[in-house]
């Protein structure tokens, strides 16, 4: 399992870079920085998975800003801690189907960003709405070369019956990107399908970004 | 609702409203699942106004208010009744595993547990079941055919909407002699029930741009994944 490839890979590399402080100590800092880059990029879906969202329900239980509603300071805390781990071209291109192939690239950007926006903040949403409840994680079952897995984590409310949640994620050049969510069976992005077909063969791919970014700046749905 | 036959009214009247579609709506052919959409919001609208104004308020209030130990008595009590019918649905499946845990389940809450007020299996570690008479019917491969809005029940389809009706029909709540007793427990099993999707409601809110269009795909996706338990085949994508 992945897990294990990478705890056998690091003591070993560990081993090299403190041949080298005992040798020059400024090259084994150089090295040892060297070692750590690719060693985060390489962290595990599953203990990304874990991670991330420990991080964010930490921060939404204990920030005193994020629980009076500080939009800003909640934009922010997503912007930097969520968003770099979801693939959002792909769930843009994903959601939006056929007519994202002829979209133009600046379309493309602005779809990707308000989209990105309505996620993360339903995302964010979904984990307030389930921040006394503890999330178990399953172990990954998964090739260890495998570039395209799915993470199995579950809510459990309660009393009731476990929430399934799981990302679907792909490796990338910067390490593992989530690309979909499912929630209790019902996938984000396939949901938003439906919505973005509808809207776009009404008012087009520049229709989709317009309501899309309304709603983003508080236009309530209807 | 003032009979055992109050709320199978309700559903009778969505088999009515599903033949007048049957007529109508050839007129246009929107969603493969859902070739009944104009008459859908419609429905959904009268639903919007009705439940907005009046009910979720009341669901509100009974989430904000009442005691949480009360509404945990009620929610194991409803519970225990969805339990049952998850045995009748596990045996129907041919899930004796499955089916097993529900009737342990049963048999100790009622018998122990205060005719289920009280979920002592839950804390005896027994999993709960979900099987329903919608998906056993998706279990033995009949499909699930349009989807329908029914104003205060909510999203449904053809093949879920046959499995509702027959559980409002022999649920024991209908076989309580006393009328007024009877009529209470519809009512406060229609709270419990309304109360329950207050949460995944605000989530919905927040995420869809079209919430008819976005609940229908959540519900249909959710349903698919029941009665597969959880392994959906892949949906057929014509394109990336």
């Amino acid at each position: 399992m992945t897990i294990h490839a990478i705890s056998i890979e690091a003591p070993v590399k560990r081993k090299g870079a403190m041949r080298a402080l005992a040798g020059v100590r400024t090259a084994a800092g150089v090295l040892l920085l060297a070692l750590a880059i690719p060693a985060l990029a390489q962290e595990a879906p599953d203990a990304l998975v874990k991670r991330v969202s420990q991080e964010a329900l930490q921060i939404i239980k204990t920030d005193p800003k994020v629980q009076a509603g500080d939009q800003a300071r909640i934009r922010d805390l997503i912007e930097t801690k969520l968003t770099p781990h979801f693939d959002i071209d792909r769930m843009t291109a994903l959601a939006a189907g056929r007519a994202y192939r002829s979209a133009t690239p600046e379309q493309k950007k602005r779809l990707g960003e308000e989209f990105k926006t309505l996620l993360i903040r339903t995302y964010s949403s979904a984990l307030n709405q389930y921040r006394d409840q503890t999330i178990d994680y399953k172990p990954l079952r998964a090739d260890p070369n495998a570039t395209d897995v799915i993470v199995r984590t579950e809510v459990q409310k309660a009393g009731g019956s476990p929430v399934q949640m799981d990302y679907s994620m792909q490796k990338g050049a910067s390490g593992w990107k989530a690309y979909d969510v499912v929630v209790g069976g019902v996938s984000l992005v396939t949901n938003y399908r439906d919505e973005f077909n509808g809207t776009i063969q009404a008012s087009g791919v520049d229709g989709l970004v317009k309501l899309l970014s309304d709603k983003n700046k508080g236009g309530a749905a209807k | 609702m003032n009979d055992v036959k109050g709320a199978p009214t309700i559903s009778r009247a969505a088999a009515m409203l599903s033949c007048i579609a049957l007529l109508a709506g050839c007129a246009a052919a929107p969603s493969r699942d859902d070739p009944f959409e104009p008459m859908n919001r419609a429905a959904y609208a009268v639903h919007e106004v009705v439940d907005g104004n009046i009910v979720k308020p009341i669901a509100q209030a009974y989430v904000d208010y009442a005691p949480r130990l009360f509404q945990k008595g009620i929610s194991n009590f409803f519970g225990n009744i969805d339990d049952l019918f998850s045995f009748i649905n596990g045996v129907l499946q041919n899930k004796p595993e499955k089916a097993g845990h529900d009737l342990g389940r049963v048999i100790t809450n009622t018998g122990f547990g205060l005719l289920g007020l009280i979920d002592i299996a839950s804390e005896a570690g027994i999993p709960k079941g979900n099987e329903d008479f919608g998906q056993t019917f998706g279990y033995w491969g009949i499909p699930q055919g349009p989807y329908l809005f029914i104003p205060l029940l909510g999203p449904t389809t053809v093949r879920d909407g046959t499995g509702w009706v027959i559980r409002a029909y022999t649920t024991p709540i209908g076989y309580i002699p006393d009328v007024p007793t009877r009529n209470i427990l519809w009512g406060i099993g229609y709270l419990n029930e309304r109360a329950q999707a207050l949460q995944a409601e605000s989530i919905l809110d927040q995420a869809s741009l079209d919430r008819y269009t976005f609940l229908r795909r959540a519900y249909l996706q959710r349903r698919q994944y029941l009665v597969f338990d959880g392994a959906p085949p892949p949906p057929k994508d014509d394109d990336e």
